[in-house]
């Protein structure tokens, strides 16, 4: 990153244009990419947080294990198709093909919708064998972490739905190519934080 | 795609076309910088009201029967709440921050306008359902301002059904407001400098703002997940924070949370929030103070990197909060040290503003006094914040009025003495008329000294034990019976700074329609915002063409030059420089001695 470079400036010593006609940017990206990877950021504090306070809710002495439903492998399936329709399309774009895009596009979130579902089916079974948000910590904390997950991949759902109908309704996908790729970034995040979410809520 | 840089592309601005658009609805920075700069002071006068109903009860116990024990509590909580994140995180950041980075960095807005008019209207619905908290049955939160588990939720707590969740809710909303706000603050600093404007060229104010909009964003996460961990186990009855607990004989269905931990998370905001507050106003006083002292900043970089320094650190000291929570005498004397190292830093500051002062020319304008205000009162409640970051003396003096006294000299005081010094500074290029001197140097005066009245004595009140938090202090024997006195002229104090605030409003309101009309640079400042081709600066603000900008902000009485000032726009060869062979350092001295 450039802009650390420069905190050894002498702003007083030096005047005129620095940086040739270029006007200023500490980085070579879209406005939009740059914010999305401050949201990343800010994101992964909000669970780590969350993973901390589980791991120190965990020590005292009311814990009790929670055996996790065998179709949790099924729905991280799920979620891994997703992302990976959404890099292919991302990949068509990024070489200037529109064919396929949208309807890899529309995959991908249609796979992640399928996850949510996959994950509300979990969380019925879960109460169907009797474990509910209370009383076990074990328990309030797998409702918490994977609910707030599944609000993470709405937010993304919706940016997703709005460049839907824009291709819907003839767009080119060469004009939408940033949008596609920041949800591709962004589905691959959630990707990354749900299987660290499953490795640590197994492992009660 | 070729990247072109931000201040290349052709910016679609949001053009309005009716009233509704331009000043409700309105996209333009300059206007969302004024709503949120003005809902931030209507909730501040309201927790402003709410301390003074306080210091009735303690001034003159049992005289008036203004208020009960519970809307003691409950105006404390809400006093602290409003004045830290509603008053001056919004007004610091979404006001300041929304009016000065896109001039500053001589763009022609934020980078997502249509973003930051949402962060506004989220903000408003955070103030409003806070605000609602009032009207429910049960009244407001009364748990103070950190809402420790598990008393928050228990029966004796005023606002322990309606009021705790109402304020969960809202701060909740807050945080989606700043980060909205947030995203745009640091984009535009980043992504959207106008052409010649390096990092390191750009005012204080903007670092400071800058610096304190990344803390924000990576520490207002830490409330969100602790807001959300409590809602559940207030409305849903998960035991995350609650432990095991018996209210009135009967054992309520908690079992086995943690209220440490939620002592954790909320320091872990808490304390970066502290300098979330503090930055700006070092940055915005480090532009005042250079600017009306006729010299450049003093340290230019190290006040830059002082600024990171502090950021940082911020994020490793947040349990110096906590020392009597019965923490591990270990973690204590850690955080004991990087709390105390965050002075080194922090006076750096203050010995670059007090150099800056050194043999300036110094004007003084109403800006100056509350600048040169500033410096008195930080340092002062710097100073006991090295007392309190000890572990020994903080144990002492630990839920006294020198912990009361202390922080609202460093966090109250401080940043709103700098608050009017922006104000004033600032006042000519947003209204584009001059404000009243003379009734602003009162105003700084009465707000000045009078506060001084109120804390000061405070210490005092501290270092004898006498708790804060009580309802009513009663007779007990450690409290000497001065004690009664102290506080009656505390209060007598307080009344008179609240009402010496009207000087503020009078003065805006009267000079918005009678001031003189301002210069476009009436302080001979070099930033942008006031090189603007309009005053107040319309939609879009640099008119055709942005600025190009040759040389940092602070070009002040450099010799040779025709005037003290070099705008930052001013092209080099403009700038009529000393004939190297013909300067006679000695001549140039002797100038300066006249």
């Amino acid at each position: 990153m450039k802009s650390l470079k420069h905190l050894a400036d002498k702003p007083w010593e030096r005047k005129g244009i620095i940086g040739g006609l270029k006007p200023e940017g500490a980085f070579d990206s879209a406005a939009e990419k740059v914010a999305l990877g401050f949201f990343l950021i800010i994101a992964t504090i909000v669970f780590s947080l969350f993973t901390v306070s589980y791991f120190i809710r965990m020590e005292l002495p009311d814990w009790r294990p929670l055996t996790e439903p065998g179709q949790l492998w099924l729905n991280t399936g799920v979620l891994l198709l997703s992302s990976v329709a959404f890099q292919l399309a991302r990949n068509k774009v990024g070489r200037g093909e529109s064919r396929n895009v949208f309807a890899l596009f529309l995959a991908g979130g249609l796979l992640a919708l399928g996850f949510i579902v996959g994950q509300l089916l979990v969380w019925g079974d879960l109460q169907d064998s009797g474990v509910y948000l209370t009383p076990n910590p074990a328990a309030s904390f797998y409702y918490l972490l994977t609910g707030i997950h599944a609000v993470h991949l709405l937010g993304g759902l919706g940016v997703w739905g709005n460049t839907s109908l824009k291709l819907a309704s003839g767009s080119e996908p060469k004009d939408l190519r940033l949008s596609i790729e920041l949800c591709t970034l962004y589905w691959h995040f959630l990707l990354v934080v749900w299987l660290v979410m499953f490795a640590i809520l197994s492992n009660t | 795609m070729a990247y072109v840089p931000l201040a290349d592309q052709e910016l679609e601005l949001h053009h309005p076309h009716s009233w509704v658009t331009k000043y409700v609805w309105s996209q333009d920075h300059k206007v969302i910088a004024i709503q949120y700069g003005g809902t931030a002071i209507a909730v501040g006068l309201v927790a402003l009201v709410l301390s003074l109903l306080m210091r009735m009860q303690l001034g003159f116990p049992e005289t008036f029967d203004l208020i009960d024990p519970n809307s003691y509590y409950q105006s404390v909580t809400m006093h602290g709440m409003i004045m830290v994140i509603y008053l001056l995180t919004a007004l610091f950041l979404g006001g300041f921050g929304n009016y000065l980075i896109p001039l500053m960095c001589g763009a022609r807005d934020m980078v997502f306008p249509f973003m930051n008019m949402l962060s506004y209207w989220v903000y408003l619905v955070s103030v409003i359902i806070l605000l609602a908290s009032f009207f429910v049955g049960g009244g407001p939160t009364g748990a103070g301002w950190t809402l420790y588990p598990p008393q928050t939720s228990m029966a004796g707590t005023p606002g322990h059904d309606m009021g705790i969740v109402l304020m969960l809710l809202s701060l909740a909303v807050f945080i989606v407001a700043f980060t909205m706000g947030g995203l745009n603050y640091v984009v535009t600093v980043l992504q959207y400098r106008c052409r010649g404007l390096t990092m390191m060229r750009l005012p204080l104010a903007v670092w400071g703002i800058f610096v304190a909009t990344v803390l924000g964003l990576f520490a207002f996460p830490a409330l969100l997940v602790a807001a959300i961990m409590m809602l559940f186990d207030t409305l849903l009855g998960t035991s995350f924070f609650m432990p095991a607990v018996i209210e009135s004989g009967t054992a309520l269905d908690y079992d086995g949370g943690s209220p440490i931990l939620f002592q954790h998370l909320f320091w872990f905001f808490g304390h970066p929030e502290v300098y979330i507050v503090a930055l700006p106003a070092f940055g915005l006083v480090s532009d005042v103070l250079s600017t009306h002292a006729r010299k450049n900043i003093f340290g230019y970089r190290m006040m830059v990197w002082a600024i990171i320094a502090i950021g940082l650190l911020s994020f490793i000291v947040w349990a110096h909060h906590m020392y009597v929570s019965g923490m591990h005498p270990y973690f204590g004397f850690f955080f004991a040290t990087t709390t105390l190292i965050i002075a080194v830093p922090t006076a750096l500051k203050v010995y670059n503003w007090v150099l800056t002062l050194w043999e300036g020319d110094i004007r003084m304008n109403a800006p100056m006094y509350f600048a040169i205000g500033f410096i008195f009162t930080f340092i002062h409640g710097g100073l006991t914040g090295l007392f309190l970051g000890n572990v020994v003396i903080d144990l002492p003096l630990s839920d006294t009025y020198f912990v009361v006294a202390h922080f609202h000299m460093v966090m109250g005081v401080s940043p709103i003495l700098v608050l009017f010094a922006a104000l004033y500074h600032w006042f000519p290029k947003m209204s584009g008329r001059m404000y009243h001197e003379g009734m602003a140097k009162l105003h700084f005066w009465c707000t000045f000294l009078g506060t001084y009245a109120i804390y000061l004595p405070m210490h005092y009140l501290g270092i004898h034990g006498v708790p804060r938090r009580y309802y009513a202090l009663g007779t007990t024997e450690f409290m000497v019976p001065a004690t009664q006195d102290a506080n009656t002229a505390i209060t007598i104090a307080a009344l008179f700074v609240g009402i010496s605030q009207l000087l503020f409003f009078i003065n805006v309101f009267w000079s918005l329609r009678n001031g003189e009309k301002a210069d476009p640079n009436p302080w001979g400042a070099n930033t942008l915002e006031w090189q603007t081709p309009d005053t107040p600066p319309i939609h879009g603000n640099w008119g055709d063409k942005l600025p190009t900008v040759y040389r940092w902000a602070y070009d002040y009485s450099v010799p040779g030059a025709h005037e003290d000032f070099i705008p930052q726009n001013t092209p080099e060869s403009v700038e009529p420089t000393v004939d190297e062979e013909h300067f006679d350092p000695d001549q140039d001295q002797s100038k300066a001695d006249l």
